[in-house]
């Protein structure tokens, strides 16, 4: 397949989830929902089922959901919530559903009362995850998902599969990572919208087809030669970032993301499982090893601004964009932090207030355009 | 603490606000004297500090005070000017602008050299004292609570507090320079039973109609079980409040002074800024709140260390849906209550994001009226009398006309 076909492919799965589903159900796969953030779907797969992101949806209006939650929850929540009231989540065979920030907690519970088809499965992670009793923790909760999704599955997960499975998924996230990088280095061969439906459609796909065409594609962009593109690069931060409407603009003003902090995205595939020990237990240090995210701890404070300064020096951005959910305490509460280091680092940034909703870009054009302009003549 | 007055004895109320100002006296010593002084969200185990002698102040119980003497605003909008936004919780706001040194004679209280910061409450106490560790440079020691699905503790979340709880006790030994004594945390785990069950006696006093006191009342008294209830003077408080309950039963006195021709549950936390607003409609009407969900929250008692562990799992936004449910129903009936009035608290995501369902339930299953209102627990900005008013008053002649159906009174 040429490029330009591979990108198609995961546009079509991108924006077509519910095609996606009754693919794999048509092959008499079962699917599980994963809800944001840090489901271990090395577990789900290993289980023969289809780990299927749910990250709210560019198309839905909140409606039903309205019954459970006031105005000011974030809408990635509030349509999760929809989507299991609306039907939407029908085929699943049941869902994983986390409470790492205060919207997630009672979307838990809302959840589970609301939609009492769909098998629920809950999923506490510790925040002090690091040290050997967290990590025991999240053994105990792990195993605790471990067993529903056999249930579920109607056969055990041995850790042969599990095993299998961490390769799988390590696989994918390197994969995605030098895509991050090589999309970064090539905004003539990628745009803003192909480089969303690339990483968004992962949620979408079984991992190792994912892969396999993602390392064709990586492939054929570093065969590209040097980029003569004479544009923007800048950094993403925040929660998602797969409004095809915003990243038109960004496309429109010739910018490019050459690296992102976003949970729907690089958040989400930043550390591998460890594939040397107990499995489950590896999925465990792998939880204990994240960091730099707005939903979790910091034990050691400052890291996570200090991180994203570097990580925005070292991928020659010239400027930050952060996306900053609507009703998202947690990143509103990063925000002054992230905001200090950025500034002092002399590196520009602009927040914009997105949620699924969006459908007026008025006012995001306009400081695009401004933040555009101001990085063009410095 | 002394009880005598000109050789009158002291009313509860002025004790029990003695015992808190006592606390911030504490912390003001202890800082003068070069001792280090902790912040602490309001269900950090307070045992370990007490323990170890250390002075603390509890920056939720501040934030409270500063909004109910009109400072929630101020401090908001100086914690927004350093770029927090306004949907974040105003207790936030509040102490994130009083931890940056903004100017506050409202509720002063030494600055902080360490944080204790338990997620019980909220995941937003994790990134609050995350960014006033950062602003002052100070270590958090962080005791990590995850949200519970089930009714019961698992073992598991029971294990993984008690090493955090022995960690803290670690990290607080290097900070302080102080030694654990097992014998002194004995008798602070004594102390802190002791308050919680005089303050479970006092709040009992509820389910007496008429009411000798108002829910309200509840609110005030509740900065001593969070800021001191590991201390004795706060058990030997609460037994006095207990005691004129008691006596004000016998004499068919109350603190609510006007009529009682209703009863109702507040649920959540209220609008401080604008208590005397909260009040009117309710005394126009006769409704005495006699039922608020503080005192299952904060009047735990335990035996031993792992019940200790279940008592700091179990905070209003830690538990599942069907134990909130199931603390405020149990209140509603023991206290008699005919009506629920609903904060839809917008600084607090957690609490308000239960509350649609829990209103159908509390409908269903207590088959009481529920009216909700849209506020703010120290932002006056996110208030609207109009909109408080008429509702309150929806909620009056709904209760009024079950009332007449039931034959009156």
């Amino acid at each position: 397949m040429n490029m330009e076909m591979i990108l198609k492919h995961f546009e079509a799965a991108a924006i077509n989830p519910k095609g996606q589903l009754k693919e794999y159900i048509g092959k008499g796969k079962k699917a599980i929902g994963c809800f944001p953030y840090y489901v271990p779907e090395e577990l789900v797969h290993a289980a023969g089922m289809v780990p299927f992101g749910v990250w709210g949806s560019n198309h839905k209006t909140i409606e039903a959901a309205k019954e459970y939650f006031a105005s000011f929850y974030c809408s990635l929540a509030q349509l999760n919530l929809e989507m299991g009231l609306d039907g939407t989540l029908d085929d699943l065979s049941g869902v994983i559903v986390t409470t790492l920030c205060d919207t997630l907690r009672p979307l838990s519970q809302n959840f589970r009362v609301a939609v009492p088809k769909i098998p629920f499965m809950f999923l506490a992670h510790p925040q002090n995850r690091r040290k050997e009793y967290g990590i025991q923790y999240t053994i105990s909760q792990y195993v605790k998902i471990k067993e529903k999704l056999e249930e579920i599955a109607g056969h055990p997960i041995t850790d042969a599969d599990l095993k299998a499975s961490i390769k799988v998924y390590n696989q994918s996230r390197k994969a995605r990572r030098e895509f991050v990088k090589l999309a970064g280095e090539h905004p003539e061969l990628v745009t803003p919208i192909q480089r969303s439906a690339v990483l968004k459609s992962a949620c979408f796909m079984l991992k190792e087809e994912h892969t396999q065409l993602l390392e064709q594609l990586n492939e054929l962009l570093r065969q590209a030669g040097p980029s003569q593109w004479a544009g923007i690069r800048i950094m993403t931060s925040g929660i998602v970032a797969d409004s095809p409407g915003l990243l038109n603009i960004l496309e429109e003003n010739h910018m490019a993301i050459a690296a992102d902090d976003v949970a729907h995205e690089s958040r989400s595939f930043r550390v591998d499982v460890p594939e040397d020990t107990d499995p489950v237990r590896a999925l465990a240090r792998q939880f204990g090893a994240q960091d730099h995210d707005t939903i979790l701890y910091d034990p050691e404070i400052n890291k996570r601004p200090e991180y994203l300064v570097k990580l925005a020096k070292d991928s020659g951005v010239q400027g930050v964009i952060i996306l900053m959910m609507q009703f998202c305490d947690p990143e509103e509460m990063e925000y002054p932090s992230l905001k200090k280091a950025l500034s002092e680092a002399g590196i520009p940034h602009i927040v914009i207030g997105v949620d699924h909703q969006m459908k007026d870009f008025g006012q995001a054009r306009t400081q695009i355009q401004a933040f555009a302009d101001i990085l063009a003549t410095m | 603490m002394s009880q005598q007055m000109n050789g009158e004895k002291k009313p509860a109320k002025e004790v029990l606000r003695g015992v808190v100002e006592q606390v911030y006296q504490n912390a003001w010593d202890a800082k003068k004297r070069g001792e280090p002084i902790g912040w602490s969200s309001s269900k950090f185990p307070a045992e370990i500090a007490e323990t170890l002698g250390l002075a603390v102040c509890y920056p939720e119980n501040q934030a409270a005070a500063i909004a109910a003497k009109h400072g929630g605003q101020r401090m908001c909008e100086h914690a927004e000017n350093l770029g927090y936004a306004n949907d974040i919780c105003g207790y936030a706001r509040i102490s994130l602008a009083y931890a940056a040194e903004a100017e506050c004679e409202e509720r002063p209280m030494p600055q902080p050299d360490f944080l204790l910061c338990c997620n019980n409450i909220c995941n937003c106490m994790t990134k609050w004292y995350e960014n006033i560790a950062r602003m002052r440079n100070i270590p958090l020691i962080m005791i990590d609570v995850p949200y519970n699905n089930e009714v019961e503790v698992s073992d598991d979340t029971v294990t993984y507090m008690r090493e955090q709880f022995h960690d803290a006790i670690k990290q607080l030994e290097a900070i302080s320079g102080r030694t654990w004594d097992e014998k002194r945390f004995e008798e602070v785990c004594s102390n802190a039973n002791r308050a919680a069950k005089a303050w479970l006696k006092a709040c009992s006093y509820c389910q007496y109609t008429p009411s000798p006191l108002s829910g309200f009342d509840l609110f005030n008294h509740m900065a001593d079980i969070v800021t001191a209830r590991c201390k004795p003077e706060t058990a030997l408080a609460f037994e006095q409040l207990a005691d004129e309950f008691e006596e004000a039963v016998k004499n068919g006195t109350s603190t609510w002074k006007y009529k009682e021709e209703h009863r109702i549950m507040f649920e959540g936390i209220p609008c401080w800024p604008v208590l005397k607003t909260l009040f009117t409609p309710l005394k126009e009407h006769g409704i005495n709140t006699t039922a608020v969900v503080y005192a299952p929250a904060f009047g735990f008692v335990y035996n031993n260390l792992d019940e200790l562990m279940k008592a700091y799992c179990k905070a209003p936004n830690s538990v599942c849906l069907e134990t909130g449910v199931e603390w405020r129903e149990t209140i509603c009936r023991e206290n008699n209550v005919n009506g629920v009035l609903v904060h839809y608290n917008r600084s607090c995501k957690p609490w308000s994001g239960y509350m649609p369902e829990m209103e159908r339930r509390f409908r269903t299953d207590l088959g009481v009226p529920v009216v909700g209102f849209d506020g703010d627990q120290a932002d006056p900005r996110n208030f609207s009398e109009a909109q408080y008013i008429t509702r309150v008053e929806g909620l009056y002649e709904v209760m009024e006309a079950n009332k007449q159906q039931e034959g009156g009174v």
